[in-house]
């Protein structure tokens, strides 16, 4: 099984222009200098003249830094943020199918009820399952799941966004006063 | 007014300016060479794709417009992949346009068909295969804006035979909408300031600068800033003539052969002032020991080179010219050349180096071959002072860097990144069409003039009187030096013979004057001779000594300190100990 990103992982969002050729010449300039991808995830954004694209990359392989200023030298690419752990919010979906036969399918449905998952098939002796979460939650629901017997695994790479500022009412008001 | 998509490309390219373009015609191109007919664009003929993009290159290196080459699909453009890397490499501004199979075609392996645009990737700032026959104009707009702005480069347009065939509406753009490229030219004010108190205390501080001066048109601004403060200036391969060799603060090449002097004021130097220069490996041997007590002001306008190799004290992104006219200003502001460090000793020093360890060669004896450092020597003092000279890659690269004055910019044309062997003759004929009013010489080797001398043809057939001085020695020769020091002197595939092929009939067959010279008394009288010969090429195949090696030398992975310049001789090493015990 594939390791998934925990530490020693950065997590860039690039937005480049939705034109072709353009996730060939990000993938390119990734093995041409050398740096690791974890994981990518590409989709459109909300202006149709851009794309977003999700990087996972390996911290170990080049200087993070040195790998946005590469990146940002091509011409399609617009913008790059990097997304700190702590300050952003982190999915991947992942589908499944598992062995389930008479015997086991209770427990199986448990198990997806727990993870907050989704049973999206029914067979006569499989399911196949959906979930979406952090990464290391899927990778908790990867592992109980492995002993029924997982047939095929697939897992989108992980998608984020930056967390948003927020001004709760009780600061505002604390402002207020003192102001 | 509707265009053909032809029609539209040669107009787009006019409208940016184009005087001349270097190309070969083929299947998917022939619709643009069409309307060239009735264009006011000088199209120069190569006998190779490779010479056209070459050619391209040896223009934007002297005029600093773009080079434009034109050439078809498929082995076409693979041939010119090497000059696109090659420009990429020493950031030359060229636009190539290629020809493509028509639209349908495309992917299915037709004739002449390869993947452009997948090919040509890496080795180019930009690229687009056009698909709609009504970005012809934009992206041909935006392929010169791309190439000649930040960092200068090589683009590519990629042309279906359709798309050159489709009718469209001319206009021409008035604008450039690229929301991903925006290159920085002002430097940071803080960090401007920061570079300028720094400049101001440094006590042995050298100015390191690169190919970057000459993009950014800041040869006069360096002599403002070396001339105010008194730094030394080292110029590396690619700035050769970007400071000139007479001025007393120039101290030549650094590097893999640069001089003793360049090399170890580096290595000595407690302020490196990087102008446009990219740390090369040819530049700071092994990175670890280079320039160990120096701290590094890094000025680029590649935001990318701050920190790739050293990461600098003060980073810079910015042009060079308006950095370094910023950085006057700011110097002027602290006090000027008044509040300078005392660096009489650190001057004086540099000039005891200079005394003891200068470039040198030897005497020919009796009845032997030509010293090839001699030839340079009299071939320099033989041609005008603002010559413009051309040279391939491997010893006589070296040597025509080593001996040469170049006291203008941009008369020095060499393929430092890249390395590209074969480079002289058609660099030097891009040169000369850029440049016709200067004498153009190649400096090229026998390996490398075999690469591309098919060119002389061209040069010969349109009027383009370029002057070649091969350094025969019969081996390639930077490789022999190479089998000769680290592999036991065995000499592995690198044998050319001096005679095969008889350079001088090979140079009447292109329609050249063709000379051969032997003795030393024949060098000067024979170059006089080249001179005097305008309507045609001149080759002179000089039978140089093939055992002669490029000194100084830093061998590959060894520390600055370690610079021989002569075998067995390490003059650093000792310096480096004392330095230590100080």
């Amino acid at each position: 099984m594939a390791t998934h990103p925990t530490r020693g992982h950065h997590t860039l969002t690039v937005l480049v222009e939705n034109k072709a050729g353009v996730l060939a010449r990000v993938a390119g300039l990734f093995s041409r200098r050398g740096y690791n991808i974890e994981s990518l995830a590409v989709a459109p954004s909300d202006d149709e003249r851009f794309s977003r694209i999700t990087i996972v990359v390996d911290a170990e392989s080049a200087p993070i830094e040195q790998i946005t200023k590469q990146l940002f030298k091509l011409i399609s690419v617009v913008k790059i943020s990097e997304l700190e752990p702590g300050n952003s919010v982190e999915r991947e979906l992942m589908l499944a199918t598992i062995k389930a036969n008479a015997e086991t399918r209770g427990r199986v449905i448990e198990l997806v009820g727990v993870f907050e998952g989704k049973i999206i098939d029914v067979g006569s002796d499989a399911l196949t399952v959906m979930l979406a979460g952090q990464p290391t939650k899927l990778d908790d629901f990867e592992d109980l799941l492995r002993p029924y017997g997982i047939g095929d695994i697939q897992r989108t790479g992980r998608v984020a966004l930056a967390r948003l500022e927020r001004n709760t009412p009780h600061l505002r008001a604390v402002k207020g006063k003192v102001g | 007014m509707k265009l053909t998509g032809a029609q539209a490309l040669i107009k787009s390219l006019e409208m940016e300016g184009v005087d001349v373009m270097f190309g070969l015609p083929g299947g998917c191109i022939l619709p643009a060479y069409d309307p060239l007919l009735e264009s006011k664009i000088r199209h120069i003929l190569v006998r190779h794709e490779q010479g056209a993009g070459h050619m391209a290159e040896g223009y934007a290196h002297v005029t600093g417009r773009p080079g434009v080459a034109m050439v078809t699909s498929g082995p076409a453009a693979t041939n010119i992949v090497t000059p696109l890397c090659d420009a990429y490499m020493d950031s030359i501004p060229i636009v190539v346009i290629t020809g493509q199979v028509s639209r349908p075609m495309i992917g299915t392996d037709g004739f002449q068909e390869c993947d452009t645009v997948g090919i040509t990737r890496p080795v180019t700032k930009h690229n687009e295969l056009i698909l709609d026959p009504d970005d012809i104009p934009r992206l041909v707009h935006e392929a010169f804006y791309i190439a000649t702005t930040g960092r200068p480069g090589p683009v590519l347009l990629d042309l279906p035979k359709d798309v050159l065939q489709a009718e469209i509406d001319w206009y021409w753009p008035d604008s450039i909408d690229l929301p991903g490229y925006k290159p920085t030219v002002k430097g940071h004010p803080r960090m401007i300031k920061e570079a300028a108190r720094l400049i101001t205390e440094s006590r042995r501080p050298v100015l390191y600068v690169g190919g970057g001066i000459l993009k950014s048109h800041a040869a006069e601004a360096l002599r403002a800033l070396a001339d105010l403060t008194g730094i030394p200036v080292v110029t590396t391969l690619m700035a050769r003539g970007a400071f000139p060799d007479d001025h007393p603060l120039c101290l030549g090449m650094p590097g893999m052969h640069g001089n003793f002097t360049a090399v170890t004021s580096m290595q000595h130097a407690d302020l490196l002032i990087a102008l446009g220069a990219r740390f090369d490996d040819r530049v700071t041997g092994r990175v670890g020991a280079f320039a160990p007590d120096a701290q590094i002001i890094h000025v680029d306008v590649d935001p990318a080179e701050l920190g790739k190799i050293r990461r600098p004290d003060v980073p810079i992104v910015g042009d060079c010219k308006s950095v370094i006219e910023d950085l006057v200003a700011a110097l002027v502001a602290l006090g000027g050349a008044e509040v300078q460090a005392d660096r009489s000793e650190w001057i004086a020093q540099l000039h005891r180096w200079q005394e003891e360890y200068p470039l040198v060669y030897g005497d020919v004896e009796e009845g032997g071959a030509l010293k090839p450092q001699m030839v340079i020597e009299t071939l320099r003092d033989a041609c005008p002072d603002d010559t413009i000279v051309a040279s391939g890659v491997g010893q006589h690269q070296m040597w025509a860097s080593q001996y040469w004055k170049f006291n203008h910019p941009y008369t020095w044309v060499n393929s430092g990144g890249l390395g590209t062997m074969g480079f002289a003759v058609p660099a030097s004929i891009g040169a000369k069409v850029g440049r016709p009013d200067k004498m153009v010489w190649a400096v090229d080797g026998d390996g490398c003039f075999q690469m591309t001398a098919q060119e002389l043809v061209t040069a010969s057939t349109e009027h383009i009187p370029v002057k070649i001085a091969i350094l025969n020695n019969s081996y390639l020769g930077m490789v022999r030096q190479w089998q000769e020091m680290f592999y036991e002197e065995r000499y592995s595939e690198v044998y050319l013979s001096p005679d095969l092929p008889d350079y001088v009939k090979w140079a009447e067959a292109m329609g050249c004057a063709g000379f051969r010279v032997d003795t030393p008394e024949d060098v000067a009288p024979t170059i006089e001779k080249a001179n005097s010969i305008n309507d045609r090429p001149v080759v002179i195949d000089f039978r140089t000594d093939s055992s002669e090696k490029v000194f100084p030398m830093v061998a590959a992975g060894a520390s600055n300190d370690d610079v021989l310049t002569a075998p067995g001789v390490q003059p650093g090493l000792e310096l480096r100990r004392s330095t230590k015990e100080r």
